[in-house]
């Protein structure tokens, strides 16, 4: 990790540790908007973390976001910074001025995340991104209780197109890679405390830790979770490399490897921690709702694994091994 | 645990000069050779790729070697996996007996062994289970005693893959009791073993699939000489784990059944897209996973648990693969050759999860790493 991408990844899991927490994602969960958090995120700058430096960003990478978001997600992401780097990035690639406030993405008929905290819309049709006013908005939500919320998009106050690297469905990547991250972190975070659990919890006189039946499951599960980190950093090494369109295989892997690490790893949790595990009280399940929506959003398994699945048929069995090599990016440090 | 993308080198040239070399080399491979894979012993095959460079390429000069990274050397081993060649002569001697030698042998050692481990000739077997002594490896009991000049070695060793047809064994053996009450592993140490020397008997075990991969050895008053030992009495077990991180993160972890995706995926009917996605999406992952780890080994670090977790996720997968190309796949749709490697593979898969630490044993490392007491 380069010192810069440390240093931020440090400030971002400080700022979230001291100023986030679990009373704060209920107030988030319950529709408040964490007001004090995002000025502070927005004094930090981060939020133009992928706006390159001549439009006033920080020219951040792809592997620096990724690692950021990986942060974000282990704190259950209760800030959209997410959304509103992606909006960024979308934003300045366009030529188009950064707004003030918050700007969420928004996808043509897709719900917008935290869209009636948005004070603009950055919508992507294609290549082709428009700045919107948000129009009439019908709050929602996902499994996750995060705002998911249909905003009618009003005037169009400043578009412009994507160069090419981007592609024709650069928000559904982004999204991809994006929740791909979030996973991650969360699962990192859920294994943790999984950990501690079973370190704390005693049956049978002992702590439940000690059971090779938990052990291995256990295992089985950071498996998975380091499974999904190198998934990302890989996609996330090649965005940097050829952009968003050019690592859209890399990017549907780590989405289908994330979405099945989120399946067993809540699984693998809740099984761990019993009848304590789902009641409201405890903390784990503002991760494990959101593990399970996040699969859902930028693409399921499913969704990447017909569109990896059918490719790879198309070129048939000898092409896949030098294929797969082909696409090795020399030379570049992650 | 933490597994950094490695700086990868360019290896387009290599990777083109080994696909060229393996596709003519491999033009009379039966399914079943390719099924096997690294299971496969071919000692004309071994010499071949020795001629080329590529055993101990990242070794001395000085040794046979050829100064290559550990990177080059992760390239042909992907390239022959892939392909399916039966690597299995000098597989042993490249990954772990060539290695352990040239760390820890002495200079006689080195110049003895490497150079006929590097031309592909010197064919080794790794001695370490016995009768009654399997995953729990610090019970072992066939033991070296000092007599005048050297050591007198007494004992068994038993499921050791391809010590009929090998050279060298190098055998974890005691040479002092575990002290009462301490630490079971102390009082071990290794030894080159010329398997021609008189008092070693050599019995071939025969498998479920009727072939000959495995052996007994029993050794009955063999006379070792003072410079059989490998390193330092006593450290044999530090000696043998330490290359445990080689053994466990290679590609042969993942890609042991891969010739059957090949032959799979070009037979796939549509509607199987989404399961041959997530195949490959896996497959994908499991190399920078591995890379990650050959980089951390070239880098100095020890990713002892790294290379755990990717041998338990890596066989895993390998041995889930020929069941999920029989689940899309009914038997009549089935390629001849397809067909003919998934009855090889279904009994060689239960293999994947046990040779190198048991499945269960490498999540007992790993669950030891997340502070599991």
């Amino acid at each position: 990790m380069s010192e810069m991408r440390a240093l931020l990844v440090e400030q971002l899991d400080r700022l979230l540790t001291e100023q986030g927490g679990v009373a704060v994602l209920r107030e988030v969960e319950r529709g408040t908007w964490p007001e004090a958090l995002w000025a502070e995120v927005e004094a930090q700058g981060l939020a133009l973390a992928l706006v390159p430096e001549v439009a006033g960003g920080a020219g951040l990478g792809w592997g620096d976001a990724a690692a950021l978001w990986h942060v974000l997600g282990s704190h259950a992401a209760l800030i959209p910074l997410g959304e509103a780097m992606l909006a960024g990035a979308f934003l300045g690639a366009a030529g188009i001025e950064q707004p003030e406030g918050f700007t969420t993405l928004a996808a043509a008929g897709e719900a917008a995340p935290f869209g009636r905290h948005a004070s603009t819309l950055a919508m992507l049709d294609g290549p082709h991104v428009t700045l919107r006013q948000p129009g009439e908005t019908t709050n929602g939500q996902n499994t996750g209780r995060e705002p998911r919320d249909r905003v009618t998009p009003g005037a169009t106050t400043a578009e412009g197109d994507l160069p090419n690297g981007f592609g024709a469905r650069a928000a559904r990547l982004g999204l991809a890679l994006l929740r791909a991250a979030q996973i991650g972190g969360a699962l990192e975070k859920v294994l943790a405390l999984t950990v501690d659990w079973a370190n704390t919890r005693k049956q049978f006189g002992r702590p439940i830790g000690k059971f090779q039946a938990i052990q291995q499951s256990l295992a089985a599960m950071a498996a998975e979770v380091a499974s999904v980190q190198v998934a990302v950093a890989a996609a996330a090494r090649a965005a940097d490399a050829r952009g968003l369109d050019g690592a859209a295989f890399e990017i549907g892997c780590a989405k289908i490897v994330a979405g099945e690490a989120a399946t067993l790893g809540a699984a693998t949790a809740h099984q761990v921690f019993a009848a304590i595990g789902i009641t409201e009280e405890h903390e784990l399940h503002h991760f494990t709702r959101r593990l399970w929506s996040w699969r859902e959003e930028g693409g399921t398994e499913r969704a990447w694994a017909e569109e990896i699945g059918r490719d790879a048929m198309a070129r048939g069995g000898d092409a896949l091994w030098p294929d797969l090599t082909a696409r090795d990016i020399s030379g570049v440090s992650a | 645990m933490r597994f950094d993308l490695p700086d990868l080198p360019d290896t387009r040239a290599l990777r083109a000069e080994l696909r060229e070399f393996l596709a003519e080399a491999g033009r009379n491979w039966t399914p079943e050779t390719r099924a096997r894979s690294w299971m496969g012993f071919d000692r004309d095959f071994s010499r071949s790729v020795g001629a080329r460079g590529w055993i101990g390429m990242t070794w001395p000069k000085a040794y046979g070697g050829h100064e290559r990274s550990a990177m080059e050397r992760v390239v042909v081993l992907e390239e022959m996996l892939a392909a399916g060649a039966p690597v299995g002569a000098h597989w042993i001697g490249d990954r772990q007996s060539g290695p352990l030698i040239l760390r820890l042998g002495t200079e006689e050692q080195r110049k003895r062994i490497l150079p006929g481990i590097a031309r592909g000739e010197l064919a080794f077997c790794i001695g370490l289970s016995e009768p009654d002594s399997g995953s729990d490896l610090a019970s072992l009991r066939t033991k070296a005693e000092r007599v005048p000049g050297g050591w007198r070695l007494n004992g068994r060793k038993i499921w050791t893959t391809f010590a009929h047809k090998s050279d060298y064994m190098i055998a974890l053996v005691r040479t002092s009791p575990a002290p009462e009450g301490g630490a079971r592993h102390a009082g071990l140490s290794q030894f080159l073993v010329d398997l021609r020397l008189s008092g070693i008997s050599i019995r071939p075990i025969r498998d479920l699939a009727g072939e000959d991969s495995f052996n007994e050895v029993t050794f009955d008053d063999v006379l070792l000489r003072e410079d059989d030992l490998l390193g330092a009495e006593g450290q044999g077990w530090a000696q043998a784990t330490s290359e445990l991180a080689f053994e466990r993160s290679g590609p042969d972890r993942y890609l042991s059944s891969y010739p059957a995706l090949v032959a799979g995926l070009t037979a796939l009917r549509p509607g199987h897209e989404a399961e041959a996605g997530r195949i490959v999406a896996r497959l994908a992952t499991l190399r920078a996973m591995s890379l990650s780890v050959t980089g951390m080994l070239q880098r100095g670090e020890d990713p002892a648990v790294e290379a755990a977790l990717v041998k338990d996720a890596g066989n895993g997968f390998e041995q889930a693969l020929p069941e999920r190309l029989r689940a899309m796949l009914e038997p009549e749709e089935r390629p001849e050759d397809l067909s003919r490697m998934l009855e090889t593979l279904a009994m060689l898969a239960p293999t994947f999860s046990l040779r190198g630490g048991t499945r269960e044993i490498l999540r007992g490392i790993i669950a030891r790493d997340l502070g599991l007491r």
